[in-house]
């Protein structure tokens, strides 16, 4: 928003304080989730048909892995601690904390999309072999395409968070979003991981 | 999303003043984040989609003019009714509603210098004129020719190109249709002028709220099954091929999810305009404010749970057909408040025939019919005999077109003076009225008995016995394409030599009123305070006191300061 | 003039508005000829919605036009009309009319649709939403369902899960079976227990049909406008439809769904025989599809 024509100029005559208005992006992003979350609300429910049209689900042959996802998981959903504790450090003005904890976030989000693509390599069936590797590669796919822009989101943030006094304990929306961000992903991970893992082998 | 992110916050201490104090002709030609501009964007460019549109619309009419499908070979029928459709809906009617008129008034409306995020707004409207350039190229391809529904199999064995960029097209627009609900939505909440109580905002406000929520809640779904489409069209997925294990009648549940909503997306900002038109004109408080208010978060909710009515026939057990039976008829008591709430607010008004009267009063009475249609359709067992028929191509253009289209003409003529500075012909634009609605009527009317008797829609050929009511709709077809002749001329006319507008030509209570025609960047020099409802007429605002003294004027009083026109300041 | 009291005129536009709307509704001539059982149904159940719809038309077109006449602005009255915002007692009228009419229709709806059979297509009522015949979907399947004698065309009467089933009364089984299949762009129906394949559906007057559906290639929609009974054919999933034909003669046989380039073409007819007469068809055919 910065270097928009219209924010960074304002009128000739003194404006009151109540015209500039408060920053509103925090707001924006929850209901742009809001509604992100109903893409993958989407491709849940489609998921959910096929399988229920479905005589053997997953069909023999195509069955998941357990092992590794499960320690992805793991990985992810503490990141989502992690990323709180540098949003923590960010509001006690601790610049070296924010630093730290997103760079240990982002190793975290990298590791876990490093899993993914060992998984996709090691499965032995890929996008097109059957109706739920169709649905498996689809659906982790297009969420790790979303993580994948969270971690281009929180690596932003570490390299303006380089220039002094760009971040502090007053100003750090962009910390925040990232965070937010960073849980919308884990969350529907959770919901994914449930549906595409364990109510694969339950 | 991500440039927000990253970005800076807005630094309210600021003091550079790199704008010109008034857009040059240029200026709406680039990358602008000023409200007004986009709206104006929005507008002039879902209208030249509309005109794009409507000569295909010309050309499937005459191919129906005879019986035997004479004129144009029936895939390129099939193309042109695909885009017709599509090309309406996603650029016109939904960008010239909600983008043009939606980023346009409502920071005037609420007090706000501008939008929540304007480079946001900019950016969702930049994703249009590609989203449009797809579907145009995709007739490289030949065209997109499984309907605007795009139901598989269909749409995956027939002009695989062509329908691979249908879909990257509506993945465009609807994205840039979430981007701008964001928008509308954080902007109406967060940012309207403190002294404005929740009470005093106007219809139209509350109508885009509810729009945004709709659009919000129903686009992700329709792109979802895009991409599942998208995928088995290039990709060798089957989530949509039966034999192998996937799902045909899926796509049409996540289709009509979103598709059912379009159809609110594309009347409540309607409705929104004929609420601000209406009073004024008529010199008459709203009817019923709250109630008016109300039935458009009804619509809303309701509007969610009624998808399957366009799936009766469909793969569709029993209690569906029932229960969406059920939903789709109540929301006809929301939508008979609002026109009941209308018709009441010209009891014992004043009422002027502008332009934009005539408008709001023609989509009065067209909607009626167009609404008792609607109801006889949303029932399972008459739509058994009569979906996919002439009958619901009726129906639903009374609505499209006799609702949202003349709900667009309507606010273009009320609201053209505040945008350009100028007034519009008002000969030409009751021409351009009796036009429309004598082609509205001629065109869609015929076209219910033709339903009823048996004629399917989508066809390039038909019964020879249905050819007399054809000849009808034919010859309505061509008197609604000339009627945007005298608009055209008129707009283009007026925009560029009309008479200069005064700030406040009808007397208007609504806050976009009370600044200059057409406003300066910012909106106001000082931000208005609000003293007195949206729609108090009657009570001794806008005719003899106002907050703008030089808005008080009767629109035939030339000694109102002209304003500057941004489209003419050439230097 | 003497003043005739608005309460009386009222009272007559009532009289007038309903009168007219009763008659529209039994004389609009908008549907074809009825030739099944489910047609009067449909048709007694759109009378009364074009009943209700003219009145409704009448009253809002009429308030309309007389509050466009008399509250019209005179030429230089510059002033504003009264400053009314709205009437609670009214606003309740017109939200809890429409409510109790469509409320009414529904009920009135889920009726007509009991009474056409829509509550029984075959198996509908047992059969478990997420179970589908998968055999059913293969290429191989389908191509076999056009083979007359196959021993998969007994398969979709009894997996068939949507459309209209057997009318409220009737027993499940029909007197006569037909397999309709669908491609682009024709309709083919075969005779299973004849071994007929056919272009054309004939039928016997007043006996039961049922018809189960199959789509070869893309969607195709049956529809029979007499008759007022549509259901789609949908690939991969079984529909039928259940009627008895109540007047001999020929009807379009349309298909409502896009299907192509040549939809509109799609179409064949159905002849409604006498009894006698569907039985001589039936034998000659026999004789003609076993030379």
């Amino acid at each position: 928003m910065q270097g928009s024509t219209l924010d960074s100029t304002q009128p000739p005559h003194p404006v009151p304080a109540a015209e500039s208005h408060a920053d509103l992006r925090v707001w924006g992003l929850l209901t742009f989730l809001a509604s992100e979350s109903l893409m993958f609300g989407g491709f849940f429910a489609a998921y959910l048909v096929l399988r229920g049209g479905a005589a053997e689900w997953p069909p023999a042959g195509t069955e998941v892995e357990l092992l590794l996802p499960t320690l992805n998981t793991l990985v992810l959903v503490s990141s989502s601690f992690v990323i709180h504790l540098g949003d923590t450090a960010i509001k006690q003005n601790n610049v070296a904390g924010l630093r730290k904890w997103y760079i240990l976030t982002a190793l975290m989000g990298s590791i876990f999309l490093i899993g993914q693509i060992y998984e996709y390599l090691t499965l032995g069936y890929g996008l097109t072999s059957n109706i739920f590797s169709n649905c498996f590669y689809l659906m982790t796919g297009f969420h790790g395409l979303h993580v994948f822009v969270g971690l281009l989101l929180i690596l932003g943030v570490l390299w303006r968070s380089r220039q002094t006094g760009h971040y502090s304990d007053a100003q750090h929306v962009g910390v925040e979003m990232a965070e937010i961000y960073w849980h919308f992903v884990d969350i529907i991970w959770i919901v994914l991981f449930t549906l595409l893992y364990i109510l694969t082998v339950f | 999303m991500e440039t927000q992110i990253i970005s800076n916050t807005t630094s309210p201490t600021s003091t550079a003043t790199e704008h010109p104090a008034a857009w040059k002709w240029y200026d709406y030609f680039r990358f602008n984040v000023d409200h007004k501009v986009i709206g104006i964007q929005y507008l002039v460019t879902s209208f030249v989609f509309y005109l794009i549109g409507g000569l295909m619309a010309m050309a499937l009419r005459t191919e129906l003019y005879t019986p035997d499908p004479d004129v144009l070979n029936p895939n390129l029928y099939n193309a042109f009714m695909t885009n017709h459709g599509t090309i309406m809906i996603f650029l016109w009617i939904v960008p010239a509603a909600i983008g043009g008129f939606g980023n346009y008034l409502i920071p005037l409306m609420i007090g706000a210098r501008d939008m929540a995020f304007p480079k946001l707004n900019a950016i969702a409207f930049w994703l249009n004129p590609p989203a449009g350039a797809l579907l145009l190229a995709s007739f490289l391809f030949g065209g997109s020719q499984s309907g605007w529904t795009a139901y598989p199999p269909l749409s995956l064995i027939t002009a695989n190109t062509a329908q691979t960029l249908w879909i990257l097209s509506i993945v465009l627009v609807g994205t840039s249709s979430i981007l701008g609900s964001v928008n509308f939505v954080v902007t109406i909440l967060k940012m309207k002028v403190p002294s404005m109580q929740w009470s005093q905002l106007p219809l139209f406000c509350w109508a885009i709220l509810a729009t945004s929520v709709l659009a919000l809640l129903s686009t992700p779904v329709l792109a979802a099954g895009l991409v599942l489409l998208l995928f088995d069209i290039n990709f060798g997925t089957s989530f949509f091929k039966p034999d192998a294990g996937g799902n045909v009648v899926l796509y049409q549940h996540l289709f009509w999810f979103y598709s059912h909503p379009a159809v609110y997306l594309m009347i409540l900002p309607i409705f929104g305009i004929m609420s601000e038109v209406i009073p004024p004109h008529a010199r008459k408080p709203i009817f019923g404010y709250k109630a008016i208010a109300y039935s458009s978060l009804a619509i809303c909710i309701v509007g969610l749970f009624v998808w399957v009515h366009h799936m009766f026939t469909s793969g569709t057990p029993p209690w569906m057909r029932v229960f969406f039976t059920v939903s789709t008829l109540i929301v006809a008591v929301p939508t008979g408040v609002k026109i009941f709430g209308w018709v009441a607010t010209l009891w014992g008004g004043k009422i002027r025939f502008t332009s934009a009267m005539l408008f709001a009063l023609g989509l009065l009475s067209m909607f009626v019919i167009g609404g008792l249609g609607g109801v006889t359709l949303g029932t399972a067992p008459f739509d058994l005999h009569v979906h996919d028929t002439y009958y619901v191509v009726g129906h639903f253009h009374y609505v499209l077109f006799g609702g949202s289209v003349f709900g667009i003409y309507a606010g273009i003529y009320h609201w053209f003076p505040k945008m350009t500075g100028r007034m519009m012909n008002e000969r030409l634009g009751q021409l351009h009225f009796v036009l429309t609605f004598i082609g509205t009527h001629l065109t869609f009317l015929p076209m219910h008995k033709l339903g009823l008797q048996g004629m399917p829609r989508r066809v390039a050929m038909y019964d020879p016995q249905f050819v007399n009511l054809n000849h009808l709709c034919t010859v309505g077809a061509f008197v609604l394409g000339i009627s945007v002749l005298p608009f055209f001329i008129n707009a283009v006319w007026s925009w560029i030599a009309g008479a200069k507008a005064p700030d406040n030509p009808w007397n208007a209570l609504t806050l976009e009123w009370t600044t200059s025609s057409p406003p300066p960047v910012e909106n106001w020099e000082v931000l208005p305070v609000v003293t007195h409802g949206p729609y108090d007429y009657g009570m001794g605002y806008g005719v003899s006191h106002d907050s703008n003294p030089d808005a008080n004027d009767s629109s035939d009083d030339s000694s109102a300061p002209p304003a500057s026109n941004p489209i003419l300041a050439l230097d | 003039m003497k003043q005739i009291p608005a309460s009386i005129l009222t009272l007559l536009a009532g009289i007038v508005i309903t009168l007219v709307s009763l008659w529209v509704g039994q004389h609009h001539g908008l549907l074809p000829e009825q030739a099944s059982e489910q047609a009067p149904l449909v048709d007694r159940f759109f009378s009364v919605m074009v009943t209700i719809g003219t009145a409704l038309f009448l009253v809002v077109q009429g308030a309309l036009i007389i509050f466009i006449i008399k509250f019209r602005r005179r030429s230089g009255d510059e002033t504003d009309g009264l400053p009314i915002e709205g009437s609670i007692p009214l606003e309740i009228l017109w939200t809890a009319v429409p409510a109790i009419i469509v409320i009414g229709l529904g009920i009135y709806s889920v009726d007509v649709y009991a009474q056409m059979g829509g509550f029984a297509p075959a198996g509908g009522m047992v059969a478990h939403h997420h179970t589908r015949p998968h055999h059913w979907f293969t290429p191989d399947a389908v191509a076999a369902s056009l083979e007359p004698n196959s021993g998969l065309m007994a398969a979709p009467a009894t997996l068939a899960k949507y459309g209209i089933g057997a009318a409220a009364g009737q027993t499940d089984s029909a007197d006569l079976t037909v397999n309709v299949t669908g491609l682009q762009y024709a309709w083919l129906f075969n005779y299973p227990d004849s071994g007929i394949v056919s272009g054309e559906l004939h039928v016997p007057l007043g006996q039961s049909v049922q018809l189960n559906f199959t789509a070869q290639d893309v969607i195709h929609s049956f529809w029979i406008p007499q008759f007022r009974l549509k259901q789609d054919v949908i690939p991969g999933e079984n529909t039928e439809l259940h009627f008895v034909a109540t007047k001999v003669g020929t009807y379009p046989v349309v298909c409502a769904e896009l299907c192509g380039g040549y939809h509109g073409s799609m179409r064949t007819q159905i002849i409604v025989h006498n009894p006698d007469e569907f039985a001589v068809w039936l034998q000659q055919n026999q004789i003609a599809s076993h030379a």
